[in-house]
């Protein structure tokens, strides 16, 4: 019996997603008293993986099978199911990211297990049941759920789980091979096409983020928002009208129909906070909005806010987070 | 081709959501429920695709109970062929998986689309579940769908770009934008979708895996702090000094 966390890797480092992943895996080991391995997905460096140690993880498997670099579901649901196997996990938990669902999805009927994504918290193991908080209606609530199957799956939402560091602990990263069939590969992709983000940050993953609305009036006007997200380190994002006219793209779009994001941070500029936006964005920590309309219903779910321009308003921020330092 | 489009039946978008007393369920009094917003991608797709190839047939279905029938209807009207209602309380997504890939291994159906999750329930799970039930790849979540012949060319969403790949019939895609613009229908299709074949179906299978022991709504926010607009540069330093996140 153990517990096998699914670190997905790129470019050879372990995705800030996956840190907290690990972190949630081990906590559960520790909880039900066995250790936690890890299996890598993606192109991992056998120093980065060795970091793992950090996070409470015991040894990690790794299969550096060239075809595995990019996400292939079949491939990479045989792969884990195999480490489950050999692991004898009882619970595996992963990233509720693409490839973290899509592969648990899959994985949950292989294994005959119970599978709940969209989780925020470590699971409770009072009286004999497991039940894990999960995010449902769009943010708008939240589910307790009873995972009875004897095997279990949990896919951790973003940000949700603080990573844990204990600085110098490595684990030993072993190298293991699922034996994999050209079949296992019918859905590889053909090409792999990585969007621009803005200053580097992959809005999914971000930990700030600074975002639009229609009341930016053009993508001319989005340097505005750019500055200001560079200055912070943030992502840049928007409302669904903004990419439906295309002045951003549609990996952008944030709310009920478009990626849900829980940062830290979240600065919302000329949106005036429809419910199927705050669906997106409202389980985000701190909340900023900057409106002209002080009837605007995001300043309803604001933590902090400004009546104002946003032409006038941004340049102010920017200006006042590089005076920082 | 023949096309299965799976839709779910969610409380309309801008639906406040509140739960029955006891907290285990959600409370249905006064609420609008539509075709799930990313099943309507799938749905007009699977139709789009219909048309371009001249023939082939798009076939909905609805794991629910009678109440659903009024968005089955809506989705004949927007151009699906016939229906089949699977005549069950949708438990959670492995009961649902369960019943897709049965109608689906009788049906002998070519392409199998789905929104990519529902927006009540959030699982982003039936699509694997039912390619790996029916042992089928899966693409998801897809927002590009081209078909030529018996190969499809997706484009799948991954964190930060788009995957392109190519996969033959059958398989099972998770739909979102922008995979085309989705329809509405029009007074003809109203006409017609009365006419249309609906299939009642009892359900198979297994028990859920999963059960909601209780719903809660988040915390109350405590209310907004204003900073005047001319100032605007002191929230940067209450967000740094006060809520200590930058
Ligand atoms: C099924 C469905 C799903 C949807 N899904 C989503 C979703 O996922 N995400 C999403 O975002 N929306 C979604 N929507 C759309 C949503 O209902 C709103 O239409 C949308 O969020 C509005 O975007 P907005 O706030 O940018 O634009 P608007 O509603 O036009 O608001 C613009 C705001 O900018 C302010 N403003 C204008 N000029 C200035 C200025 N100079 N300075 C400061 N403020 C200014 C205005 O006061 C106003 O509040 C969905 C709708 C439906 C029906």
């Amino acid at each position: 019996m153990s517990v096998l966390v699914v670190v997905e890797c790129d470019n050879g480092e372990v995705k800030k997603s996956s840190l907290e992943v690990a972190s949630y895996g081990s906590q559960v080991a520790q909880m039900l008293g066995t250790t936690a391995t890890a299996v890598a997905v993606g192109e991992a460096t056998e120093a980065n993986l060795a970091h793992l140690g950090e996070q409470g993880i015991s040894k990690v498997l790794y299969d550096a099978e060239p075809r595995l670099k990019d996400f292939v579901n079949g491939a990479y649901t045989k792969l884990i199911a195999a480490a489950a196997e050999k692991e004898q996990a009882q619970v595996i938990v992963l990233a509720n990211s693409n490839i973290g669902a899509s592969v648990g999805s899959r994985l949950s009927v292989r294994l005959k297990a119970s599978l709940a994504t969209n989780v925020v918290e470590l699971p409770k193991t009072d009286g004999g049941k497991f039940t894990v908080k999960r995010g449902a209606y769009s943010g708008k609530a939240f589910a307790d759920v009873v995972l009875s199957g004897d095997r279990k799956i949990i896919a951790v939402k973003k940000n949700s789980i603080e990573a844990l560091h204990n600085a110098g602990q490595t684990a030993p990263v072993e190298s293991f091979s699922a034996q994999l069939s050209d079949a296992d590969f019918a859905d590889a992709p053909k090409q792999v096409v990585m969007q621009d983000q803005a200053g580097g940050i992959l809005l999914p993953e971000a930990d700030k983020v600074v975002s639009g609305g229609r009341g930016m009036k053009g993508p001319e006007n989005w340097n505005l928002i750019e500055d200001l997200a560079k200055a912070l380190g943030a992502a840049t994002a928007c409302s669904k009208p903004v990419s439906d006219v295309d002045w951003r793209p549609h990996h952008e779009h944030v709310g009920q129909t478009g990626i849900t994001v829980s940062p830290n941070l979240y600065i919302a500029c000329g949106i005036s906070g429809a419910i199927q936006h705050l669906a997106g964005v409202n389980s985000s920590k701190v909340i900023v909005v900057i409106n002209k309309d002080p009837e605007a219903p995001f300043f309803k779910a604001a933590d902090y806010g400004i009546v104002g321009d946003v032409f006038d308003v941004l340049p102010k921020l920017t200006q006042a987070v590089k005076e920082l330092g | 081709m023949k096309f299965l489009v799976c839709i779910s039946n969610v409380p309309d978008t801008t639906t406040k959501i509140t739960f029955t007393p006891d907290n285990k369920e959600f409370n249905k009094a006064g609420v609008q429920f539509v075709i799930n917003p990313w099943d309507e991608y799938a749905l007009t797709r699977a139709i789009e695709l219909k048309e371009q190839q001249g023939g082939g047939t798009v076939t909905v279905l609805n794991v629910g109970e009678a109440d659903t029938e009024p968005n089955i209807r809506k989705a004949l009207a927007i151009g699906a062929d016939d229906a089949i209602r699977v005549n069950a309380f949708p438990k959670d997504a492995f009961f649902v998986a369960e019943q897709i890939a049965n109608a689906a291994k009788d049906g002998g159906y070519d392409v199998i689309l789905m929104g990519k999750e529902s927006i009540d329930y959030n699982g982003f799970q039936v699509h694997g579940m039912v390619g790996e039930m029916l042992g089928i790849p899966t693409v998801a979540p897809a927002m590009k769908l081209d078909m030529n012949g018996t190969t499809a060319t997706l484009e799948r969403e991954i964190e930060g770009g788009k995957e392109i790949v190519e996969v033959q019939t059958p398989f099972v895609a998770s739909c979102q934008q922008p995979m085309c613009e989705p329809r509405i229908p029009n007074m003809r299709g109203i006409m017609t979708a009365r006419t249309k074949p609906l299939k009642v179906v009892e359900a198979v299978g297994e028990p859920a895996r999963t059960e909601v022991a209780e719903y809660a709504l988040p915390p109350k926010k405590q209310g907004v702090k204003l900073i005047p607009a001319e100032n605007a540069g002191e929230l940067i330093k209450l967000l740094r000094n006060e809520a200590k996140v930058i």
